[in-house]
């Protein structure tokens, strides 16, 4: 049986409020906490499967050109090795979130330093390491690969582009203006489970154990590269150890694993390398933001321009959506927003957690940051004065908005200083300190969903789904909504996800998992109540459940009287998307302190306040917004892709030379989550959280280091060399 | 990694004999030497593990010093009550490098010899005369963030990466080698380490068969130890700039500087000028400038890496000013 | 000379072929794949085992370096039917999300407890002579060995507290 709801309309009954088991939203435990606490939670490349052959990748050292002859010869007497394959199918890039087809392929035709050209394998991974590095490769080499983004002509993005109003006649009229150029380099998801599969053939059936974000998606993207149906094809990612975009799509060695399988007839997993990673997964695009603002007297914008200049492949569509807050977050009348891309041969760029305002809001935040000091207004005040009353260019109504009591509560609670503010105000020996403050904002999204709900007669449930749980606490969310919908506590709930063998899931992307996922267990339960009612002689809505059994009635195992029932919900998200700007917003806050003599930062307080709609689970949305901050800090002060200008080869391709943050670059971090219920965001009136906490934090950074020593960076990460060289004297 | 037969020698005379052969290389910790033949930067046919050979004891020596076994791994340097009590410049630079695993496990001789983290180095697509002589130097027209600023070479501009040698250097240590065919040599740590030149392939003095069997301290002086890491995280990263300071102020004037500088050179720079320009004079920010123009005066810096010369200027007045409790 | 290698309290066989690090030995050749590979290159700390008492990266080390040495890994911590303290920390206090960097979390943080009353120094001790404390400070630089991307510091360092204070 199923169930179906398309949200064209705001569903504001709440109804999970007034559920009686009462654990939605409560900060329980992760259910799959102790799997992953005992290393007993398996990851992709853990799955025990006997005879499996070990296969790793090889990469191309040139920048552009073909492969003329690949001497197999070379590596395969050496002890060991099975095969070397160069199959036409193996992709060569990682796919894009949603893409539902398959990535680029040939193999031959290399795009960019460290692309797979082919697969060794062999009986171990010490023998198909060693042979996948002496493999003799020819190329021939097509010189003058374009490599910076400054040195090609950009294409614009004309979907993107605004022009409302005249924006130079804001800035020739406006009592304030702030003209300003913001970079930001590129950044690395750098999950720590590196990308792995292991493929296994039966008869024509294939089963790939892979670490994915969207196995909704990725059946069609590897069904596609292999030339093969969906229907043939199950996908098994009941563990993803970070995606954070990496693992939206497929990328090359899930391919290669099942290419690899079918040929030699036996299991065969490959495991990328953190260097190939780095080389051949996503990247965030680098940035160019050009940012104008003006505005009168009391800092209320009359005029806001953003342009931004990103890159990516040739053939690529994606681009960094730098703008994508920035269209609504502040008035103004007077609007110029334009996105351009630069095609040059560094690796695909792609999602990278928050794509867009995890660069788009650091640059922005600087600027308003700016304005507030040349219009002498306080930087929470100036951004009270700009929130719009509806999208600004679309003259649409938000579906909730946060902002104001993210700012004014967030404020309190860090003990904000609305007096004038001056850099270079306090110092403690080597260190000067400060503070600074800036907006969050990230949009929201969701994607159809189906989950299968089954309510057992011993009073159990199962959910089942191939919706994955990349750490985001998906299994304990489903459970809790699944429990508080059906009445029975969460360790009654087993949640099986991440194998497509059950219902679509929506994937873990864009910070949209939860809510859609959550809606489709939703509305299986509804429709499961609906049932019971029936069973037990009342209306679904009068239906009161708690602890297996009606409230002051019969327990669910009387109810089901020997028999199970089950439900597949299926949620998808209908035209109510287009009539509301659905945001979640925030504030965050600084204080850090910067070595007047080296340059270093150390962010000593930081602060969140976030309004995402419900809060599904306290626990694991505090969780979800720490790491955001991490984030934060590692795009503020230590984030950056590091590329070759000769052949544009990523040069720091691994974790000790590209620095994400450290346990001690993390002092101390509060969180305060503002809920709501936002009615338009999903039935069960939750937004995304996984991505907002790090949408403008790091210019919280960047304005509390102008604050405490008088540098205003125009360069992310703020590291030591850049610090000092901005600061005044 | 490339198969290679596993040895271990059961003497040092054995260790020499197993280590003397071209594709032979000494394991100790393998914390840099395993990283290294995973990516086949270095492809020894075999390796020879001499961690069952003894040398861990720190012990003191007959003129009141400190001898720190080869094999001691840096948690036992940085934990030993003298050196803490006594050298505190060297546990304080043990710590800030690495991490506690990596501190477990790396030992007093594989930290002397270390390789750069030049990152062309590491990358064996990418030229690099240090690995592969004659292939050109990736870095001087690529990305030098990490490089050296003083004693380079056209060659090379890699550094040295470690930050043990930096206090050791300031120590004025000696590093105790045992060769095949001779007894022990001494060496200097301020010798130890080479500067490119046109053979940047070598790290250090060290010929082939030797074993450094442990590092010499002088006897302790009296004075005030600082060491210095400024680095891109608070933690678990190189340094872009680390100074080792011993410096000591008698009635309102120096009376010692012993100064090393980290992430500036091939190997940890030490410029016996400085002493002789610091030493009697009182400290004052005027100073600690004249101090950081001798010490960059032939400092060149790559693009990339021309930060490193204002901040190894900055760090080192800072720290003056720190250990001379000067206020500038 | 003996050619084993007791993991959890087992002796085991060392494998032929000594390129095999301990890592991979552990995970490949004993199954015990809760010790997790990040980065094989000493950079992550996902790998940290505990060897003779001392936490160490698993994946800069070889198998065949170990004969005779005692390796305790996460599963032979506790298990989920008999977690241990910190392990039950973990899970109460969201150490951890995706979960792959917490096995060489709760190794490392196991070990640093052992450290901390053994009196080791870290960067972040002001007093190098002095008594080494628990402290918030000392325990984000002693875990920094130990990477999380997906954030989770905060409370790692919680749960850690947790447990050092129950011990003091
Ligand atoms: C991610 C990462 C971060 C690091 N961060 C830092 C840091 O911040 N600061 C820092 O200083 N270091 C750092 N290190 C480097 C670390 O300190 C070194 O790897 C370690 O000190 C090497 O010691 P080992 O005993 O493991 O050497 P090995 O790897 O065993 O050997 C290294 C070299 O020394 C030779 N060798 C070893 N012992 C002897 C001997 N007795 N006689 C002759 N030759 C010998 C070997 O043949 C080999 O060539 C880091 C390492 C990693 C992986
Ligand atoms: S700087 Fe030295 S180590 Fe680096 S690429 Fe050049 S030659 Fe090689
Ligand atoms: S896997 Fe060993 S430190 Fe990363
Ligand atoms: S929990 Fe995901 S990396 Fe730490």
């Amino acid at each position: 049986m199923s169930a179906h709801l398309k949200q064209d309309e705001p569903v504001t009954s709440n109804r999970l409020d007034g559920m009686k088991q009462g654990i939605v939203g409560q900060p329980l435990s992760r259910v799959d906490g102790l799997a992953k606490v005992t290393g007993t939670a398996p990851y992709a490349a853990e799955y025990k499967i006997d005879n499996v052959a070990e296969g790793v990748l090889v990469t191309a050292p040139i920048t552009r050109g073909e492969v003329t002859s690949i001497d197999k010869d070379s590596v395969l007497s050496m002890p060991g090795v099975l095969a070397v394959l160069d199959d036409e199918r193996l992709t060569t890039r990682a796919a894009q979130g949603t893409a539902n087809e398959a990535p680029k392929q040939d193999p031959a035709t290399v795009c960019y330093w460290g692309q797979p050209i082919a697969v060794v394998v062999a009986e171990t991974f010490e023998q198909a390491r060693d042979a996948a590095k002496h493999l003799k490769v020819e190329y021939r080499v097509h010189e003058g690969a374009p490599l910076d983004p400054h040195q090609v002509a950009p294409e614009e993005q004309e979907d993107e582009t605004v022009n409302q109003g005249d924006l130079d006649a804001a800035m020739a009229r406006a009592a304030h203006t702030v003209d300003v150029e913001i970079a930001t380099e590129g950044h690395a998801s750098a999950a720590m489970e590196p990308h792995a599969a292991i493929a296994e053939w039966r008869d024509d059936k294939l089963t790939v154990y892979a670490s994915l974000q969207m196995p909704n998606y990725n059946i069609a993207e590897l069904a596609d590269s292999l030339g093969m149906e969906e229907s043939n094809i199950r996908l098994v990612s009941r563990y993803v150890g970070g995606g954070f975009g990496s693992k939206l799509g497929i990328s090359e060695e899930t391919v290669a694993a099942a290419i690899a399988a079918r040929e030699l007839g036996q299991p065969v997993r490959v495991v990328m390398s953190r260097q190939q990673v780095f080389q051949c997964i996503m990247r965030r695009s680098e940035t160019t933001q050009k940012l104008r603002l003006a505005s009168d007297e009391e800092g209320k914008l009359d005029g806001f321009a953003h342009h931004a200049l990103v890159s990516n492949l040739p053939g690529e569509e994606f681009a960094e959506p730098v703008l994508q807050s920035s269209h609504f977050l502040y008035g103004g009348e007077n609007r110029q927003l334009k996105l351009e891309v630069a095609r040059i041969h560094r690796m695909t760029a792609g999602s990278v957690r928050a794509p867009g305002e995890a660069v788009g809001m650091p640059a922005l935040e600087v600027a308003m940051d700016m304005l507030a000091e040349k219009s002498g207004v306080d930087p929470v005040e100036l951004r009270l004065r700009n929130i719009p009353d509806r999208n600004p260019e679309e003259d649409l109504p938000f579906s909730s908005h946060k902002l104001a009591d993210c700012l004014r509560q967030g404020a309190e609670k860090f003990g904000w200083d609305s007096g004038p503010r001056k850099p270079r105000q306090q110092r403690e020996g080597e260190w000067w300190i400060g503070t600074g403050m800036a907006s969050a904002a990230r949009v929201h999204n969701v994607g159809e969903a189906k989950a299968h709900v089954t309510l057992k007669s011993d009073g159990t449930a199962v959910v089942q789904s191939d919706m994955t749980d990349i750490g985001t606490g998906t299994y304990t969310i489903v459970a809790q909504i699944a429990g508080e919908m059906l009445g029975i506590p969460i360790e009654k709930v087993l949640v099986e996800l991440g194998d497509t063998k059950h219902p679509r899931g929506p994937g873990s992307g864009g910070s949209w998992g939860a809510a859609s996922i959550g809606s489709a267990v939703y509305v299986a339960c509804e429709a499961l109540r609906e049932k019971l009612a029936h069973r037990a002689g009342t209306s679904e809505t009068e239906l009161d459940l708690r602890d297996g059994s009606v409230v002051g009635g019969n327990s669910l195992v009387e109810l089901l009287d020997g028999e199970d029932i089950s439900e597949v919900g299926h949620y998808e998200p209908g035209e109510i998307a287009d009539s509301h700007t659905a945001s979640g917003f925030g504030a965050f806050f600084a204080k850090v302190r910067v070595n007047r003599f080296t340059g270093e930062t150390r962010v000593d307080h930081m602060l969140g306040a976030f309004g995402f709609g419900r809060v599904l689970n306290e626990k694991t949305a505090r969780s979800q917004c720490l790491g955001g901050i991490t984030w934060s800090i590692g795009v503020a002060l230590t984030e950056a892709l590091l590329f070759d200008p000769v052949d544009g080869h990523l040069v720091n391709c691994d974790l000790a030379e590209y620095h994400v943050p450290v346990n001690r670059d993390v002092q101390d971090v509060d969180v305060m989550m503002m809920e709501e219920r936002d009615p338009v965001a999903s039935p069960i009136q939750a937004k995304g959280i996984g991505e907002l906490g790090m949408c403008g934090g790091a210019a919280a950074i960047a304005n509390a280091i102008y604050n405490a020593c008088g540098a205003r960076l125009f360069q992310y990460p703020m590291t030591p060399d850049r610090v000092l060289a901005a600061l005044p004297d | 990694m490339r198969p290679f037969a596993f040895q271990r020698p059961d003497s040092l005379a054995h260790a020499h004999e197993l280590t003397v052969p071209e594709d032979a290389t000494a394991v100790a910790g393998g914390t840099n030497l395993l990283d290294l033949m995973k990516l086949q930067v270095e492809t020894p046919e075999r390796l020879v593990d001499i961690n069952r050979l003894g040398m861990t004891e720190i012990q003191e020596t007959a003129d009141g010093g400190l001898r720190i076994g080869a094999l001691a791994t840096n948690t036992a340097t940085a934990n030993d009550d003298r050196v803490r009590a006594d050298y505190p410049v060297l546990a304080r630079a043990i710590l800030a490098g690495a991490t506690q695993q990596l501190r477990n496990r790396a030992t007093t001789g594989g930290n002397l010899c270390q390789r750069t983290r030049c990152y062309y180095f590491t990358n064996i697509d990418q030229p690099c005369n240090k690995r592969e002589p004659g292939s050109g130097c990736g870095a001087i027209d690529g990305i030098a963030h990490l490089h050296a600023v003083l004693g380079t070479s056209p060659s090379c501009i890699a550094t040295y990466p470690g930050d043990m040698a930096v206090a050791l250097s300031a120590l004025d240590a000696t590093v105790e080698i045992a060769s095949p065919d001779s007894d022990e040599r001494s060496v200097p740590v301020r010798d130890f380490h080479l500067l490119p030149g046109d053979t940047p392939c070598r790290d250090n003095v060290l010929e082939r068969g030797e074993i450094i069997t442990a590092v010499t301290l002088p006897r302790p002086v009296k004075a005030k130890h600082l060491y210095r890491k400024v680095r891109e995280r608070s933690s678990y990263a190189f340094a872009l700039v680390s100074v080792a300071a011993i410096v000591a102020v008698e009635d309102g004037v120096i009376a010692r500087a012993d100064l090393a500088f980290g992430g500036l050179a091939h190997k940890p720079w030490h410029d016996a000028r400085l002493s002789e320009l610091l030493v009697g004079e009182a400290p004052s920010a005027a100073l600690f400038d004249k101090a950081g123009d001798l010490l960059l005066e032939g400092a060149r810096g790559y693009g990339e890496n021309d930060f490193k010369i204002p901040l190894a200027r900055r760090t080192l007045a800072a720290v003056m000013a720190e250990a001379t409790e000067t206020e500038i | 000379m003996s050619k084993t290698i007791t993991v959890n309290g087992t002796e085991r066989p060392i494998p032929s072929d000594p390129r095999v690090s301990l890592l991979d030995f552990l995970r490949e050749n004993e199954g015990l794949t809760g010790t997790k590979k990040g980065c094989d290159h000493g950079q992550c700390g996902a790998c940290t085992v505990i060897v003779n008492g001392m936490r160490i990266n698993s994946c800069l080390t070889l198998a065949a370096m170990h004969d005779g040495d005692s390796v305790t890994t996460i599963e032979g911590l506790g298990t989920p039917t008999s977690p241990s303290p910190l392990q039950v920390a973990f899970v109460e206090h969201d150490g951890f999300q995706c979960g792959y960097c917490t096995p060489g979390q709760i190794c490392s943080a196991t070990a640093m407890l052992d450290e901390i009353a053994a009196g080791f120094a870290s960067d972040a001790s002001e007093d190098l002579l002095g008594e080494m404390q628990a402290s918030p400070e000392e325990i984000r630089e002693r875990m920094s060995g130990n990477l999380c991307r997906c954030g989770a510091y905060a409370n790692i360092v919680t749960a850690i507290r947790e447990i050092a204070q129950g011990d003091a």
